[in-house]
């Protein structure tokens, strides 16, 4: 009951109310935390930065101390990542360097250190691998994902729940633990370091992912559309042809996109599944330290090919990047 | 259409039964998934019960409950899943706090924040064992940026943060302190985007009517932020402790386990038991086994949890 012996004729406005009018104080504090997030921004991107600048610079640069921050950039270290080279005798390098004019780019830049390009290095081999791999492996489970997340969503499945909770779960179990019977597997099989193991194996580790994920789209295309098209005489396939995989290419191009990401980053399985053949580029990497001191501007070089990718499809994808590491559970 | 008879194939496949279509649709994706993680599972169960090694020409021999209750009296096993369980509780809370603050920072729009918070989310998307190398070279203790960015510029006074040694001097955990940086470094981000999107769902009207109440700003991140989150930031913690647990590609990168043991994570010993020297293929399943055990009852817990924080709304 009290409060109504506070009611009395309305005050007059003495304070301004207008919502485009900011106070001072808070136009400060907006200022001082656009710069906190961009310190934030420039101190993660630091590590970034260091990557992109030793990919380009010569050997003796990269081991300098104190770092350089100021340099003459060189592609010394793509020679060194793609190429075999052998050093030139005293004797053919100077008929070498007469002839300079004759060799590609690389050619030239590997005569700057007194050396010629032998053969190309196990790494172009290795990207290609990669790319074999995870293209491959990509499209089948994106299909095959698309197949499941439609039944998925659209019909009635006994133990719906259970099933989709299980085909997440697969994809929460250490790599290792799978690896060791796979292992033995591959080896009955002659499975071992081939590109059909790989692509088996890289399609299994996605389908989850591309099922719940695309499940999460293809939910939010209407079912209207698709009962209409049945009342016209579509057959079911039909209509998943015609009406939903067009509503859906949104959905598709971002799961096609995330499997491409997590299969081209994959190590731990390529690392024990694979030796020679089928040996993706993450574990050669790693493996470059090893042959004859580490050649850092190498591996800068060869990590731009991981970076460069990721930096674009993360700009691609940012508003679906909230659903791809939630597994569509989230939406915004 | 109409002119093709019933009899023809194609026609005949137009008229494939819902119940056919759903098996279609259904059972390549299932029985991929029973091959590759189902049956694995199960055949790695019956390994951990033997002396198997892949690289020795016998068969397995049934030894029963041996190599659990050798892992489980292994002191060294024990010390491998003390590191590991300071790094996941480290990284994962140092995770959440900045993750959490990030997404403070960066919920109110300003000029150029889309392209800001987008940046930030780059490290996340990185292969971990590439991240792994380049990190290394920022450690370096001569010609690294970490050194040169902190001052400590001194080479005999300087830090070698992988070889987890100070002024020359071992410093115990320093190796795994540098790991859990770089593992803070690219996750925190991740934390970020799902607290961000749980800032967003929050309706305006709670905090217009806490202002009507002229509630604290603290009360109000109390009383209606940290509550209102809760939820996404859990699930964020859960995917992470996951991760967290299995970690592997990271340290390998980095460390390899070094030096010693320091960094010597349970899935990186894992590895080393199960693909190299010995091949230890039958202790090596028992141990992932166990590894696995601990990470379902982990989630199990969270979720409990999680779905204890939603009733209670």
């Amino acid at each position: 009951m009290a409060q109504f012996e506070e009611v009395g004729p309305a005050k007059p406005i003495t304070e301004s109310i207008r919502v485009d009018k900011v106070s001072p104080r808070a136009r400060v504090f907006h200022n001082l935390r656009a710069l906190a997030v961009l310190v934030m921004a420039i101190v993660g991107l630091i590590p970034i930065f260091v990557m992109v600048v030793t990919a380009f610079k010569t050997r003796s640069d990269v081991v300098a101390d104190p770092p350089k921050v100021f340099f003459n950039p060189t592609l010394e270290g793509f020679v060194y990542l793609f190429t075999e080279r052998a050093l030139l005798p005293q004797a053919r390098l100077e008929e070498a360097q007469a002839n300079a004019e004759d060799l590609g780019l690389f050619g030239r830049i590997a005569l700057e250190s007194g050396q010629e390009i032998t053969a190309p290095s196990d790494y172009v081999n290795r990207l290609k691998n990669s790319l074999i791999v995870a293209g491959v492996s990509t499209v089948t489970s994106v299909v095959l994902g698309l197949f499941a997340a439609y039944a998925f969503s659209r019909f009635n499945i006994a133990g719906k729940d259970d099933l989709l909770f299980f085909i997440l779960s697969t994809r929460m179990l250490p790599a290792v633990v799978v690896t060791i019977p796979i292992f033995l597997l591959y080896r009955q099989l002659g499975l071992h370091d081939t590109y059909l193991g790989m692509i088996l194996l890289y399609t299994a580790f996605n389908l989850s992912f591309s099922v719940w994920l695309l499940k999460g789209f293809i939910d939010e295309i209407p079912r209207e559309y698709e009962e209409a098209a049945l009342v016209d005489g579509y057959t079911r396939l039909q209509a998943f042809f015609k009406i939903v995989l067009p509503q859906a290419v949104t959905g598709i191009a971002a799961t096609t996109v995330f499997c491409l990401i997590f299969a081209w980053n994959e190590y731990a399985f390529a690392l024990m599944l694979t030796s020679d053949q089928a040996r993706t580029a993450p574990p050669s990497i790693a493996t470059m330290l090893g042959r004859g001191g580490i050649e850092w501007s190498a591996i800068a070089a060869g990590s731009l090919g991981f970076l460069i990718p990721v930096v674009i499809i993360t700009f691609a994808l940012r508003n679906y990047l909230l659903r791809g590491v939630t597994f569509g559970a989230i939406r915004q | 259409m109409s002119s093709t008879s019933p009899s023809h194939p194609a026609n005949r496949r137009r008229h494939l039964s819902d119940r056919a279509i759903l098996n279609l649709f259904i059972w390549p994706t299932l029985i991929l998934l029973i091959a590759m993680n189902i049956f694995p599972l199960f055949y790695s169960l019956y390994l951990s019960f033997t002396n198997y090694s892949a690289i020795a020409r016998q068969i397995p021999v049934w030894i029963g409950f041996d190599n659990f209750s050798k892992i489980l009296n292994d002191e060294q096993l024990w010390q491998y899943f003390a590191i590991t369980g300071r790094y996941v509780l480290l990284s994962v809370g140092l995770q959440t706090i900045l993750g959490f603050g990030m997404a403070m920072l960066v919920r109110e729009k300003f000029r150029g924040s889309g392209l800001l918070t987008t940046l930030i989310l780059v490290p996340m998307m990185l292969s971990p064992v590439v991240v792994g190398l380049f990190w290394k070279l920022m450690y370096n203790p001569t010609f690294g940026y970490v050194n040169f960015l902190l001052g400590l510029t001194n080479s005999s006074t300087a830090p070698d943060f992988l070889a987890s040694s100070w002024a020359r001097e071992f410093v115990p955990g320093l190796a795994l302190t540098a790991v859990v940086v770089v593992d803070v470094w690219m996750w925190s981000p991740f934390v970020m985007l799902l607290v961000l999107s749980g800032l967003k769902a929050i309706p305006d009207y709670l905090y217009e009517a806490a202002a009507i109440d002229r509630a604290s700003s603290w009360f109000q991140f109390w009383r209606i932020t940290l509550p209102q989150v809760a939820p996404l930031l859990l699930i964020a913690v859960l995917f992470r402790t996951i991760e967290a647990i299995k970690s592997f590609d990271l340290v390998m990168g980095m460390t390899g386990g070094g030096p010693g043991s320091q960094t010597e994570l349970i899935a990186v010993n894992l590895y080393r038991q199960a693909f190299q020297g010995q091949f230890r293929t039958g202790p090596a399943s028992a141990l992932a086994y166990i590894i696995l055990i601990i990470i379902i009852a982990i989630s199990n817990l969270y979720i409990r949890f999680l779905n204890q924080s939603r009733g209670d709304d």
